[in-house]
């Protein structure tokens, strides 16, 4: 049995270039990265040097404050480059692959023989651990914490997001083995939100072990942030974990084989896209082995998908979470009288200032132009609009930029992460960097608490 | 080729140029031309909307041409109607035409001048939040309101009313109301009264000599129904409600014909600029008192005519849902609107000594704007707390 959430605020971005359900690269790895970056609030201590061979599931670097958590090599070669920022700040650790794909044999007991601390320790040392993220906040878990449960969205609503469905079809007994293991670490369940409309039908739908939830709506409905928000919202002092369906595949594949396997199915996909499709990789897979499917031209590479993933460009590299890339178009030209054009049919507006809105499934070449000069607050209501949550997002905002800790915690930042906001940013008219507001609030809350 | 020319006389703006003190200017009339060519930002959304506030707020000035243009011709009418001159449509139009050029002139060059120069003093862009309230100024003043007095309005409202409060966005009252309001209070003699709010009467008036030789037809005639109303009743002020729906009578520039207004409303709204809670619940107010004082016999008007008399109409559809300084909260909208349209009427049955009460209902509901905010937003708060405790 399983209740139905339908949301009705939220907008599906029609934005071109969407994958065919068609893998047409299979990538073998050459040069991989991991990038402590992706995690965050991370302060890594690297654990090889340059010149060192390693397998796939090897330990390149752990978390300063637990150094039982290590981030583990995908591939099996040499450790080519330890990248570095500003003050020394480790950026990548990239390994060429040797071809070999040798891994590190793990012994793995069976999930149900496993308690939490046992479990929490096989996730740890496997390099696993990471897979799982924590709310408030959106860092790695910390696994010393009781997690009031587990959330995985199993629907994904994202702009030209990968379809799991199709990605994950082949993997449904790894997911099966990873919901078991997460059932390990929780006495709250582990639960699992499916599309309402798509739930008969669905590969996901048959899984055991879970509690199923149906949600409706368009984006940001497959957030786990906005599910959990409408199953059991995140109150002060409470923590929740959620894992991404695709790396719980992964976790089950390590617990039905033991090695670690992060091989995944990407969509490559947007508007700078040749022949959008799927693609099959590595985690840290470089963008280089990805090139054909970008257009030539000032093009923006991105690692995840368009409003909140990260712009890596064509040399960078898949973040440790993303399962798609998406390609735009530089947007770095003049519009003569843009704002003024009544029509502007080339662009799409959600709000009914442009005709837009009439023109039904249209799909848009979307590119990166801001169309338009930041500008303070000024339309109040076009923010909840896009946020199905039960929270006033222009006050959280402006808590945020204040800095107010308490009236942060008050309108709600333990239930958010940026990508929750992200559509709010989308159609802000005043163009205000919104999910940076709230990054920097969260990381504000982060060095207080 | 217009891009060439911005191209040409972009280095001498930009920095190190020798007019690069007047960066913001020059970007304000760039970007008036052209959508610039910034991208998004790296770390924040890579795609965005195409809407931008020139876009939103060119509509709010759309919206509001019909009453102007309306209002242009009704000035030509009631100057032709009061001084007996039997005008033609076009010399109606022509002489509305040329009464309220010189008003948009100093509204714009005086609150646009002051607009610019403080966002050259910030350093930042040129924000177009003037364009509405400059639009608005002339349509509710006065239209004999002399041109020195305009401008010391102007320029009270946008340092006093928006600047020092760190410009648009930020502002707590309404920029244009803030200018009227200005007027009414420092120079009443020009702002009240039965004559001034048809061109070139009161002028007429006090200098004791009929105009060019003709007689003023009926002086009287020149009050607005409104204050006729409120002393006497709707029909001794020789008007029907199918006229102030129309808006052939004296009054405001823009805030006379209601037809032109619901033009205006149904741009805003079909558009989503403005919220339409705001202008429901404020007609709602305003009927509900305007009810309770027929029943309480205070009145004999009829509610729903308190809604086509005075500038409700305009007030309720352009100024109380300005987005800055109306309520945030939907919930808080609701509250908000229904308040200003009770206080309104409430104004008018009560003090006929100003029968206008949409200037001060909208200021003071301004005031209390944040306040209905903050109950509001205090709920969800409390929602939170106590969803934390029963847990």
């Amino acid at each position: 049995m399983s209740d139905q959430i339908r949301l009705k605020k939220g907008l599906n971005l029609p934005i071109a270039g969407e994958a065919l359900c068609e893998v047409t690269a299979r990538v073998a790895p050459d040069l991989v990265a991991v990038k402590p970056t992706d995690f965050r609030g991370l302060v890594p201590r690297l654990l090889v040097k340059e010149g060192d061979s390693v397998k796939a599931g090897t330990p390149l670097f752990a978390d300063k404050k637990c150094t039982a958590m290590v981030f583990c090599s995908p591939v099996s070669g040499t450790v080519d480059a330890v990248v570095r920022g500003d003050k020394r700040k480790l950026l990548e650790v990239r390994i060429k692959a040797d071809g070999k794909n040798e891994a590190v044999q793990f012994d793995v007991p069976k999930a149900s023989s496993l308690d939490k601390k046992g479990m929490t320790e096989l996730l740890l040392q496997s390099g696993l651990w990471p897979c799982l993220k924590q709310r408030p906040f959106g860092t790695i878990a910390d696994p010393e914490a009781e997690p009031k449960a587990i959330f995985i969205s199993g629907m994904n609503t994202k702009p030209l997001g990968a379809k799991y469905e199709f990605t994950l079809k082949d993997d449904i007994a790894a997911i099966q083995a990873g919901i078991d293991a997460l059932g390990r670490l929780t006495k709250g369940g582990v639960h699992l939100s499916l599309c309402a409309k798509s739930f008969s039908g669905s590969v996901f739908s048959k899984l055991s072990g879970v509690v199923m939830h149906q949600f409706e709506g368009p984006h940001p409905a497959g957030n786990v942030g906005v599910q959990i928000n409408h199953i059991s919202p995140i109150n002060k002092g409470e923590v929740v974990w959620t894992v991404d369906l695709p790396l719980v595949a992964v976790i089950g594949r390590f617990m039905l084989k033991g090695v670690y396997d992060t091989r995944r199915t990407i969509a490559v996909a947007g508007p700078a896209a040749v022949k959008p499709a799927y693609a099959e990789v590595t985690a840290g897979v470089s963008m280089k082995q990805l090139a054909g499917f970008f257009a030539e031209g000032n093009v923006r590479v991105v690692s995840g998908d368009v409003l909140s993933g990260e712009a890596v460009g064509r040399e960078g590299f898949l973040s440790f979470y993303d399962d798609q890339v998406s390609v735009l178009k530089e947007g770095d030209y003049f519009e003569m009288f843009g704002w003024m054009n009544p029509l502007r049919s080339k662009k799409f507006s959600v709000s009914h200032a442009y005709p837009a809105f009439l023109c039904g499934k249209k799909k848009y070449a979307m590119d990166t132009n801001e169309n338009g000069g930041e500008r303070p607050f000024l339309m109040n209501d076009v923010y909840d609009k896009v946020l199905p949550m039960d929270i006033y997002p222009l006050y959280l905002f402006k808590a945020c930029l204040t800095g107010d800790l308490d009236k942060m915690e008050q309108l709600g930042i333990y239930e958010v992460i940026e990508e929750d906001v992200a559509l709010c940013e989308y159609v802000c008219p005043s163009k205000i960097e919104i999910q940076n507001i709230v990054r920097q609030g969260i990381e504000l809350m982060m060095k207080e608490m | 080729m217009a891009k060439n020319f911005f191209d040409k006389i972009r280095p001498t703006f930009s920095e190190g140029g020798k007019l690069s003190w007047l960066h913001s200017s020059f970007d304000a009339f760039e970007t008036f031309f052209f959508v610039p060519d910034r991208v998004t930002r790296r770390g924040g959304t890579h795609v965005k909307d195409c809407v931008d506030l020139k876009r939103l707020l060119i509509i709010v000035v759309m919206a509001m041409v019909p009453a102007l243009l309306f209002g242009i011709w009704n000035l030509g009418y009631q100057h032709s109607q009061v001084f007996g001159l039997g005008w033609g449509f076009w010399q109606m139009v022509w002489y509305g035409f040329v009464k309220i050029i010189p008003l948009y002139l100093i509204s714009y060059i005086v609150g646009l001048g002051i607009e610019f120069a403080s966002a050259q003093m910030k350093g930042h862009e040129v924000s177009e939040g003037y364009l509405v309230s400059g639009f608005i100024i002339p349509l509710i003043v006065p239209v004999d309101v002399p041109w020195w007095m305009l401008a010391i309005a102007v320029a009270f409202a946008v340092i006093i009313g928006k600047e020092v409060f760190g410009g648009t966005g930020m502002n707590i009252w309404n920029p244009a109301l803030l200018a009227r309001a200005f007027l009414f209070f420092s120079y009443p003699s020009k702002m009240s009264g039965d004559s001034i709010w048809v061109g070139g009467l009161s002028k007429a008036l006090a200098g004791g000599t009929p105009w060019k030789g003709g007689e003023v037809v009926d002086a009287v005639s020149g009050a607005t129904p409104l204050s006729h109303a409120s002393l006497d009743g709707l029909s001794a002020a020789g008007t029907s409600a199918w006229n102030l729906f129309l808006g052939d009578v004296p009054g405001a520039v823009g805030e006379t014909s209601v037809i032109a207004i619901l033009i205006g409303a149904l741009i805003l709204v079909c558009t989503g600029v403005a919220s339409w809670k705001i202008m429901c619940s404020s007609v709602l107010g305003a009927l509900f008192v305007g009810w309770l004082g027929t029943a309480g016999g205070v009145t004999d008007i009829p509610c729903w005519e308190q809604l086509l008399m005075g500038g409700f109409a305009f007030g309720t559809v352009f100024m109380a849902t300005d987005p800055v300084t109306s309520a945030q909260t939907e919930c808080g909208k609701w509250i908000y609107g229904f308040l200003i349209g009770a206080l309104c009427i409430t104004v008018r049955l009560f003090n006929p000594g100003y029968p206008e009460g949409m200037m001060l209902a909208i200021l003071l509901m301004n005031t209390f704007a944040p306040l209905i905010d903050h109950y509001v937003v205090n709920a969800n708060v409390k929602r939170r707390l106590k969803r934390a405790k029963t847990v």
